[in-house]
């Protein structure tokens, strides 16, 4: 039986802003067999996203397909024209996005959502669509599945839009899937949930699906074989298992050597003071109430200490308080409760307060480089001005500054007069921890600085951290989702959940983490051993077992 | 989640309300620091001193400024505006067919403009980059350069004195019967079409790519769904805040500023009765006619203002 889809020398072309024409799929060929679960891995820029949605006949504005073959069932979708191609979408192959929560129509309820490729294709009445979404939503595990599509998308949280949106991909019955990057912007603990209900559902109707990531433990799970995709080429291609055990292309390697970090040697604690000691902060949000609390509080009295030359992390989801947390010891969100001592002195909650030495000593590095560095300004602008604001250097000592603060963080002197926009993601990133370091701080707060960035850049930028440390005595405050990173630096782990401090742990005894919501978190952190998800047990038996426990 | 439209609608109804308020007052001493005193004007420069002393308190213009605002103001809430300084009628009586007449033009050229833009400016941004587009684009930004009395007084030039079409001068006693109608409005309406019409198309052929570009429709692309569907289903429904806003704008501007278009065609409407108020310094006339403007402008922005609340599901 020949293979459902099958890619020969796929080329796929894009024009550039200056109307150059560029190659960014340089000759792709592939198959995936009935009922296989193929993975595409890489990078940002690697072209996986690009070549699974060929697979629809379909590419982003300003790119098109400019050669090669690529089958669906027989049919070559590169070649049909496009009011063929559309009667071939949703029903023989179907999408599911990387944002559920944007590609879902904010102003149509999601029950009419879900149903549309039936009403698009005529499949079968609306009345049996809705019973047979229903049915799905059920197979998907969701919550509430006889009324959870009278809703609209905004109603409903991020993990079970996710869901929705593979219901909405299964309804028209297609013998492909494409998951493009579907957990991507979940949570750990909901995405092993996501995970398990893609797989069940999928392999019980034996459906071919296209799995794009760059996560390589969530890929494990999932895949049968591996795709390895760089610049537009596929670099290897085999089963997990080879992929996993034997990879061969260096590219490969480094993917799966940026996933066991070298495991964080602890420092060598002193007696000496604390550096930073928040005692019982609370931050909130929203006018103040009647009992003289903000309306709604983001962080409910937390308290952490920080020695000189120590790093503390601090992991919890998404809306759990942590970078609320960082602002407010930053003093860009003043604290409602509570107080921060920094070398030994009260910090008042207010930045606009605090002395300007005060101000030099703490610094912070924002998630996104993007948004954090003035587009407008050149790399020499954004480093110069903290060197002037603190230290008063000016003409040539203020060059050799940034000179060294570029190699510090090893990005090339060269640099110094480009503008944000033409540094890559992990370049940024790099600039933005030079600017803290412009400072001379003796404390970074880091909120989640490697979440926008690519395994292997993102280790990359842990080490340089790790390496800075060592040679300037830095203490870090670690904020991030990614429990690998955190373990890779921190000498204290601190878990958030709703506001609240769960429990502050070490990262040698992370085995043992005594309440349930931490064993929930740990245990939901996918694994590369491809039985991790099968071995796991659902969410809510782990957390009656670890609460029993 | 319910309760958020009502008071939300109740909040614009609430600024509408002050705004009239504001403006109202802006209006009335705007109008009374206009150069010259009433009094003066209405019994010319040869009348002694006594008799306007007289005059001005027969017209209570001795009375504090503030005084006499709210003696106005009251009196609009009472449906009284006022008499006309200059023939002594009752402004009320003056301004009604003038109305009229300016809802009937302003009523006819929506019927024509509204649909006449949507349907370019939503179908422009389907096949955005295309050659229609460009052409549709470079009309609209042309008609937006030429001013409007360029265009009134080409059509008259062209219908009226080369072809002989049409009259030149739109005297609404002449409508009688359907040609009549067609013969008497079709020059005013034909130029305010191309005013009001080039920003509604602008700005619905840029709200629709705006959601044009958005994941959701992607999607829905990738679930099969045809041109039209994306548009219609897709885009439209999200886009309508920012198009229905534009449309109020735009329709707004056929209350009061058609002042030349009424002014070349001699339509008699109200804009053009404000201008010949302003030049017999009729007060009462022109605060009246401003306040009407005020009005309408507001009824159309807030209706625009309701109907977006209303479209988005995040507040309903």
């Amino acid at each position: 039986m020949s293979p459902i889809v099958q890619i020969r020398d796929l080329k796929v072309e894009a024009r550039t802003d200056s109307g150059r024409r560029v190659a960014i799929i340089k000759g792709v060929s592939l198959d995936v067999a009935e009922g296989e679960v193929m993975a595409f891995i890489g990078e940002s820029g690697s072209g996986k996203t690009t070549v699974a949605m060929t697979l629809l006949g379909y590419a982003r504005p300003g790119c098109w397909i400019a050669g090669g073959e690529v089958r669906v069932d027989g049919v070559d979708m590169a070649a049909l024209p496009e009011k063929e191609r559309a009667r071939i979408r949703g029903t023989k192959v179907a999408y599911v996005p990387q944002s559920a929560a944007a590609a879902f129509n904010p102003a149509i309820p999601i029950m009419e959502q879900v149903i549309e490729v039936t009403r698009i294709h005529r499949l079968m009445p609306p009345e049996e669509a809705r019973r047979k979404a229903v049915e799905l939503f059920r197979a998907l595990s969701l919550p509430d599945p006889d009324h959870i599509g009278d809703r609209y998308p905004h109603q409903v949280s991020g993990g079970q839009l996710q869901r929705l949106a593979a219901a909405m991909a299964l309804i028209g019955d297609p013998k492909v899937v494409v998951f493009d990057e579907p957990t991507t912007a979940l949570d750990v603990t909901t995405q092993v949930e996501v995970l398990r209900a893609f797989k069940t559902v999928t392999r019980k109707h034996r459906i071919a699906c296209v799995y794009v990531s760059h996560d390589l433990a969530v890929v494990a799970q999932i895949a049968d074989r591996i795709t390895v995709l760089k610049g537009g080429e596929i670099q290897e291609c085999g089963t997990t298992t080879d992929i996993l055990e034997r990879p061969q292309h260096p590219y490969t390697r480094q993917l799966l050597d940026a996933f066991r970090p070298a495991p964080h040697a602890r420092a060598v604690l002193t007696d000496d003071a604390p550096l930073l000691h928040v005692n019982g902060l609370s931050v909130g949000y929203g006018p103040p109430g009647a009992n003289g609390k903000p309306l709604v509080l983001a962080v409910e009295s937390v308290s952490l200490t920080v020695r000189q030359g120590t790093n503390v992390g601090i992991i919890g989801e998404s809306g759990s308080g942590k970078s609320t947390l960082a602002r407010a010891i930053a003093g860009i969100l003043p604290a409602c409760g509570g107080d921060i001592l920094f070398d030994g002195r009260e910090l008042w909650d207010s930045a606009r307060k605090r002395s300007r030495d005060q101000l030099r000593q703490l610094q912070i590095v924002f998630q996104h480089a993007d948004t954090a560095l003035n587009p407008a300004k050149s790399i020499e602008q954004i480093l110069g001005r903290p060197l002037t604001f603190y230290h008063g250097l000016r003409g040539k000592a203020r060059d050799a500054r940034i000179d060294s603060l570029l190699d510090m963080v090893h990005l090339p002197r060269a640099l110094r007069h480009r503008r944000p926009g033409e540094l890559s993601g992990g370049q940024k990133q790099r600039v933005n921890v030079a600017r803290a370091l412009a400072a001379e701080p003796k404390l970074i707060l880091c909120d989640e600085i490697t979440s926008a960035l690519d395994t292997v850049v993102a280790a990359a930028v842990v080490d340089l951290l790790k390496e800075l440390q060592r040679e300037l005595g830095l203490s870090y405050v670690f904020i991030s989702h990614d429990l690998s990173v955190i373990e890779a630096i921190c000498d204290e782990i601190i878990v958030m959940h709703r506001g609240r401090m769960v429990e502050a742990i070490t990262p040698s005894a992370r085995q043992q983490p005594k309440h349930p919501y931490t064993r929930l978190l740990f245990s939901s952190v996918p694994k590369l051993d491809p039985t991790w998800l099968d071995g796991l047990d659902p969410q809510s038996e782990r957390m009656q077992a670890a609460s029993g426990g | 989640m319910k309760a958020r439209v009502p008071s939300l609608i109740l909040h614009r109804l609430l600024i509408a309300a002050l705004t009239l308020l504001i403006v109202s007052f802006a209006v009335y001493f705007a109008t009374s620091m206009l150069p010259g005193d009433t009094a003066t004007i209405l019994l010319g420069q040869s009348a002694t001193p006594e008799a306007i002393a007289g005059l001005r308190k027969a017209m209570n213009l001795d009375e504090p400024a503030i005084l006499r605002f709210l003696k106005w103001i009251g009196g609009l809430f009472r449906g009284e505006l006022g008499t006309s300084y200059a023939n002594n009628m009752p402004v009320a009586a003056l301004i009604g067919d003038r109305l009229l007449n300016t809802l009937k033009l302003a009523g006819l050229t929506t019927i024509i403009a509204v649909p006449l833009a949507l349907t370019l400016g939503i179908t422009s941004a389907m096949r955005r980059g295309t050659l229609y587009d460009r052409i549709v684009t470079v009309a609209t930004v042309g008609v937006i350069s030429v001013p409007e009395f360029v265009i009134a007084t080409s059509a008259v030039l062209l219908f009226a004195v080369y072809l002989r079409w049409l009259p030149a001068l739109s005297l609404t006693g002449d409508a009688h019967g359907l040609m009549g109608m067609l013969r008497v409005y079709a020059m005013p309406v034909i130029t305010l079409t191309f005013g009001v019409s080039a920003q509604m198309i602008r700005m619905s052929r840029a709200a629709v790519i705006e959601t044009l570009n958005t994941p959701y429709v992607e999607m829905a692309l990738l679930k099969g769904a045809s041109q039209s569907r994306l548009v219609l289903r897709h885009a439209l429904p999200n886009a309508l805040g920012p198009i229905v806003n534009a449309v109020a704008l735009s329709l707004s501007y056929l209350l009061g500023g058609v002042i030349i278009v009424e002014t070349i065609f001699n339509y008699p409407g109200v804009a053009k009765l404000m201008v010949d108020a302003v030049s017999t310094r009729d007060l009462p006339l022109i605060q009246s006619c401003a306040m009407i403007f005020c009005v309408g402008y507001l009824l159309l922005v807030t209706a625009a203002d309701v109907i977006a609340i209303l479209s988005n599901p995040r507040l309903r």
